[in-house]
């Protein structure tokens, strides 16, 4: 095993990280870390994706200094490291052979330089669909699809006496729920959230488009309900094989394809995700990371256990355990060998996604910010949890898309200009 | 000076440590809402807190939620208010006649008011309104119709349902215990002269109740203006704003967006809006009761 500068003894990490199965598995082998390393003690706190952000994001702008390693997200990685409440990870030793890491998912968490987070995995949005029901409507899924023809498609395919939806979508309210991928089917459309002098563009054809579109195609082709089912609940639909297709995180396809949790393992096909006018920002990229907040005081420790949780031979290792389908995806170049893209289905279309997004480069037309399904400002949480919700309405018939779309668009400009982005000597924003 | 002097003096001395305390209590978080409520502190952006005077306020009042939750949370209190306050009377009124049970009755009348509102709402959601395996949904299959989707097609009257549920067994306990020391010979006396069943109610039994209707109404007021928790593991104040009342509201700028200034102007203006609500209740109560 690689140790990067012995940790010093008897010191305890306190890592908060979230309830996903990647992360549950990473506690389950820490018991083997603990053994190599004895005098070091890991407390775990493993919280609901909301609640951890909550506390982390309170924890760590009051400087509480109560966590030791810390999950964040492609969202709070840049702008975490930005404020230096983040420890820089530099001269990384040698055998954690940095260069391995995929480029694009490094380059998000990466500020000025220096890297603030290391990746635990990376997903890219894809395309889920049943061979078995396209192949009985005759139906071909091209490699990359258009969303007009995913329209057409679950046209064709819905059946909902027969208990078959034709396409499942997110719809709960949330930035990182329904607008995660609404900001993708935008982005499809042309749009963007902001053009380059931080002026929403909300109000604009692209996302009338878009949204019209969406509400269309959920309601009309889409289970019942469609605003209660996030990521979880349109897993649990699409493994028990209620669903013709599905757009959603690649990192869906170790479970769809495990048959102890999916009634549809040997059907289910994977394509990228749809694209309309452009592919640019059509699919999204999230990265969970581990990170160190500036206020631990177990650093050496710290950057020990982080650095061994996202190495190959930590990868290997939970190949080995839960089968070489689980490995967490997304991070390194070397986990897409031949024996993984073999045994892994949705691989190959995973990797070619997450190859081709480019946070830097997001939409069809220029903007200040990075990162394609989220905005790489403070003030992003606060108007995509608005208009997310605002959207969740217009779903359910509250609201007309349009009027929706001009109080959004009135909402995110008000909370612009209360930022001071408008201000002229202060492009960046206020100032102290 | 006299020793009850000195000795008034000295229980006052001694009283000045816990009222120091209970002031402390209270000033001091009040006083740090109002100064957030006039900073402009993003708990993401901290190095960039100025003052900014009113400027929350102004921002709170006009985000596009704000009328819609100011809206929900009357409704919310008044409808929960007159379901617990007839429903309970006419409860109570039947349980007072004795009967084989009643004790027993009363007990799960008001055994509901012990259950956490998270669980409660939790046990709503998934056990009887959920629209696929809840017990509702079952009914409505069994007489051929299709199932509602409670949280989804009618989220306000679904929290509203829940709320005045777990709020109608304490309206029952202080309206059954007004009945027991209600006069039983007098209405036996009008009972002999004749009066029917309807007409002891209203011109006995109602009049009586009046003073425990007035106690249930402004207590239950104070609590349903802050309904949070059943709202936050239902509907999460969906979809849309429709189920956003002002704690929700205020929620979701603190810890949502992080906004600590606007979520600190949005509690003030929650504690304006309760006293409002208070200061009519206790006015249009309190003239019910000076005029018997």
């Amino acid at each position: 095993m690689f140790v990067g500068g012995a940790a010093r003894a008897d010191a305890t990490l306190t890592i908060g990280t979230v309830n996903n199965n990647d992360m549950v598995r990473m506690q389950t082998l820490s018991a083997d870390y603990e053994r190599a390393h004895p005098g070091v003690h890991l407390n775990w706190v493993i919280l609901e994706e909301n609640t951890l952000r909550q506390r982390l994001t309170t924890d760590i702008a009051t400087h509480g200094g109560q966590f030791d390693v810390m999950t964040i997200g492609a969202y709070e990685a840049p702008l975490w490291g930005a404020q230096q409440w983040l420890q820089p990870l530099d001269n990384l030793p040698a055998d954690y052979q940095v260069d391995d890491l995929f480029g694009n998912v490094r380059e998000q968490l990466t500020v000025a330089g220096h890297l603030y987070a290391v990746p635990f995995y990376a997903e890219s949005s894809i395309t889920y669909y049943r061979k078995d029901v396209f192949t009985a409507h005759g139906l071909v899924m091209p490699e990359q699809p258009t969303w007009q023809e995913i329209h057409d498609f679950a046209a064709k395919l819905h059946d909902p006496a027969h208990g078959m939806y034709g396409v499942c979508l997110r719809g709960k309210a949330g930035w990182g729920e329904n607008m995660a991928l609404l900001g993708t089917i935008v982005n499809s459309y042309g749009g963007r959230w902001f053009d380059e002098q931080w002026k929403p563009q909300l109000d604009t054809p692209p996302w009338h488009q878009a949204v019209n579109f969406y509400i269309d195609l959920l309601s009309h082709y889409g289970p019942p309900g469609p605003s209660d089912n996030g990521f979880n609940e349109n897993l649990a639909l699409f493994a028990a094989g209620r669903c013709a297709m599905w757009i959603d995180a690649s990192v869906a396809g170790g479970t769809l394809v495990d048959p102890k949790e999916s009634s549809v393992s040997a059907k289910v096909g994977f394509t990228r995700a749809p694209r309309q006018v452009t592919d640019r920002g059509a699919a999204w990229l999230w990265v969970w990371s581990l990170a160190i907040p500036a206020s631990s005081r177990q650093t050496p420790a710290a950057r020990d256990f982080i650095l061994w949780a996202t190495s190959r031979p930590y990868l290997q290792k939970v190949g080995e355990r839960y089968g070489i389908a689980s490995t967490p995806p997304g991070t390194r170049l070397s986990t897409y060998d031949a024996a993984y893209m073999s045994a892994a289905p949705f691989a190959k279309v995973t990797y070619d996604s997450l190859r081709a997004v480019d946070p830097a480069h997001p939409t069809l037309l220029p903007v200040p910010y990075k990162g394609i399904q989220l905005v790489s400002i403070p003030e992003f949480q606060a108007v995509a949890t608005l208009v997310g919700r605002l959207v969740a309405g217009a779903l359910t018939g509250r609201g007309q898309v349009d009027e929706v779309l001009h109080t959004c668009q009135n909402a995110v400009e008000r909370t612009m200009k209360r930022a001071g982005y408008y201000e002229k000597s202060s492009p960046e924003g206020r100032q102290p | 000076m006299s020793a009850t002097q000195s000795k008034s003096r000295t229980e006052r001395l001694m009283a000045q440590p816990a009222i120091g305390m209970l002031l402390a209590w209270m000033i001091v978080p009040l006083a740090m809402t109002v100064y957030f409520s006039t900073q402009y502190f993003n708990l993401l952006y901290p190095n960039k807190s100025s003052f900014v005077g009113l400027e929350n306020f102004a921002y709170f009042f006009t985000y596009p939620s704000f009328w819609t939750s100011v809206l929900n949370t009357l409704l919310l209190v008044g409808a929960v208010l007159a379901i617990t306050v007839v429903i309970g009377v006419l409860i109570s009124v039947l349980v007072d006649e004795h009967f084989p049970g009643q004790g027993i009755v009363r007990m799960l009348l008001i055994s509901p008011f012990f259950i956490m509102p998270t669980v409660a709402a939790l046990t709503w959601k998934n056990l009887l309104m959920n629209p696929v395996s809840g017990f509702f949904a079952w009914v409505a299959r069994l007489f051929g119709m299709t199932p509602v989707n409670w949280f989804a097609d009618w989220p306000l009257f679904s929290v509203i349902l829940v709320v005045a549920w777990e709020w109608l067994p304490f309206a029952i306990l202080i309206f059954v215990t007004a009945l027991q020391s209600m006069d039983r010979e007098q209405k036996e006396a009008a009972q002999v002269d004749g009066a029917r069943a309807w007409e002891v109610f209203r011109y006995l039994t109602l009049p009586h109740l009046a003073r425990p209707i007035a106690v249930v109404v402004m207590i239950e007021a104070i609590f349903l203006l802050n309904v949070f928790a059943e709202i936050f593991v239902t509907t999460n104040g969906g979809p849309g704003d429709a189920t956003t009342n002002v704690p929700y509201l205020v929620y979701t700028q603190a810890l949502l967006e992080f906004d600590v200034g606007a979520a600190s102007a949005g509690g003030l203006v929650a504690v304006v809006l309760a006293n409002i609500v208070a200061f009519f209740l206790v006015r249009l109560i309190g003239e019910t009761l000076t005029a018997r």
